[in-house]
């Protein structure tokens, strides 16, 4: 479960001096399920406006986004997201984070106990489950964030730049890891990133857009078995394909 | 009293140093420069009029009074104002309907209320209550306001993410939790306001005691060291509340927040 079915999305938002700006223009796009599939473009491409949309937290002005035939219109258990901001609740400690989507479900404490602590042990994070966020490493508070949205077992897993924040060591390790949860638990994951190479690392598809009015690019596929060798030659003709669709439309959007 | 009531690691010499040196000025002033017991006490006349109260007096019976008029002003403005701070911080229609009044009653004094509050309430202890009531709400309010409006949106999201979606839910589970050091801060005012208007409160004879109206009362018996008695009372306690809201709250309620984590 979690194919999703993207079709001819449109969003423009009002400035504030009354024009109106053309964030998202027709975008459509069919994602099978237990895809990895990233988004990447020049900054006002529109990807992230794109996965608030289907999250639900965003409302096209037209188009619509299917979750397994059925249309989103808002925000749902089916949906899990992973911020780029530190969006743990700093005021709950690791373990109640993890449980907080149980615990809205309605689970009793032993039940959504039982439940955060088998995701937060698939981050590696037991010895942590009686800390507080501000006591944990940027990386780990991420990990958190990405049990806290594995717990209530989303079908499609949304996540916007959630290595944006972290060191390159941190980050690639951090991407390992993603792989092999998501190898793990079978999820849809939709991917945005300002970082080609851990698109390619990543994904099974690339979707670059084009800025202003956002539209898609192309979609590139990446054919390198996992676990992938960033040193490959393969790895490196694939980035620099990406990369150069991404400059090209960087330049067109600035002449 | 009071004296040890600082907190953190620092050694209580400067402490000392510091007090006694006053007490030592204040001594010599009364006795070689000012020398009239009733424009300034000395620190040894002031003593003396706390042991002759301590004995005599209703020291006790005006520090309860006090108190007591102290927390029923303090809870009827957390039970006002932080649901009003809720729901105009939550809901923007609200906040429309209600910040023009609350921006007009603001600005009026406590104090200019206690007409009313003797009209409506008679001479009673909850009249007393509810000028200090007056003075305590809005910050409370404002606060409570303010913590509500400064919730990042990350963690509405998140948590509308993860399956909390009613208003309701939304502001148990996620505002209310976030505003809590906002809370904090604006139930410290109050209590620091609150603590301010109990004295001018009293001193309308709202009751036969406390410790305001004592100051009143010393004043008219023209005993000057009683009533300094009564002022240093007033502060040493005030430090004390202060002292235990900040250590409770800090302690219990923002433990997540000052790495308090056991």
């Amino acid at each position: 479960m979690g194919s999703v079915e993207i079709s001819d999305i449109k969003r423009e938002f009002t400035r504030e001096d009354g024009l109106t700006v053309q964030a998202i223009d027709g975008v459509s796009l069919s994602i099978a399920d237990d895809e990895f599939v990233s988004f990447v473009g020049p900054s006002g491409c529109g990807k992230t406006t794109l996965l608030r949309i289907i999250a639900g937290l965003d409302q096209a002005n037209s188009g619509m986004i299917l979750l397994d035939g059925n249309r989103i219109a808002g925000p749902s258990p089916k949906v899990g997201m992973v911020f780029q901001e530190y969006s743990l609740f700093p005021w709950r400690n690791i373990l109640d984070n993890v449980a907080f989507g149980p615990e809205m479900r309605g689970l009793s404490k032993v039940e959504r106990y039982d439940l955060a602590r088998r995701y937060i042990s698939l981050v590696g994070l037991e010895q942590f489950e009686k800390s507080y966020p501000y006591e944990l490493s940027g990386g780990m508070r991420q990990r958190v964030a990405i049990a806290r949205a594995l717990a209530n077992d989303p079908d499609l897993l949304l996540m916007d730049e959630p290595f944006g924040a972290l060191d390159a060591q941190t980050r690639n390790k951090m991407q390992s890891e993603l792989l092999e949860i998501w190898g793990r638990s079978k999820k849809t994951i939709l991917f945005v990133t300002h970082s080609v190479d851990e698109a390619v690392f990543l994904s099974d598809r690339i979707v670059v857009m084009s800025p202003r009015p956002g539209r898609i690019r192309s979609v590139v596929q990446v054919p390198i078995p996992r676990p992938r060798d960033r040193t490959a030659s393969e790895f490196g003709r694939l980035r620099r394909d990406v990369l150069g669709l991404i400059e090209e439309q960087s330049r067109q959007a600035n002449d | 009293m009071g004296t040890n009531t600082s907190p953190g690691k620092r050694s209580p010499f400067w402490l000392v140093i510091s007090l006694t040196a006053a007490v030592i000025f204040w001594q010599i002033i009364a006795d070689y420069v000012v020398r009239n017991k009733f424009i300034l006490p000395s620190f040894t006349d002031t003593l003396a009029a706390l042991v002759q109260l301590w004995a005599g007096g209703t020291i006790w019976i005006d520090i309860w009074t006090s108190l007591m008029h102290f927390a029923i002003g303090l809870l009827l403005a957390l039970a006002v104002g932080v649901p009003i701070g809720i729901c105009i911080g939550w809901f923007e229609r609200i906040n429309r309907l209600l910040d023009p009044l609350i921006e007009i009653i603001r600005p009026i004094p406590p104090l200019a209320w206690i007409p009313f509050a003797i009209v409506w309430f008679g001479l009673t202890d909850f009249s007393a209550g509810f000028v200090i009531f007056i003075g305590s709400v809005f910050p409370i309010l404002i606060n409570t306001y303010e913590g509500f409006r400064s919730v990042p949106r990350v963690f509405v999201e998140a948590g509308r993410m993860l399956g909390c979606t009613s208003s309701i839910s939304l502001i148990r589970y996620i505002a209310l939790p976030a505003a809590l050091p906002h809370l904090a801060a604006g139930f410290r005012i109050a209590s620091g306001v609150a603590w301010m208007c109990l004295v001018a409160a009293e001193m309308f004879g709202v009751s036969r005691f406390g410790l305001g109206q004592k100051i009143w009362w010393y004043y008219n018996l023209h005993q000057m060291d009683s009533v300094l008695v009564y002022m240093l009372l007033l502060g040493f306690i005030g430090l004390f509340i202060d002292y235990l809201f900040r250590y409770g709250i800090d302690h219990s309620l923002l433990r997540w927040r000052v790495g308090e984590v056991n």
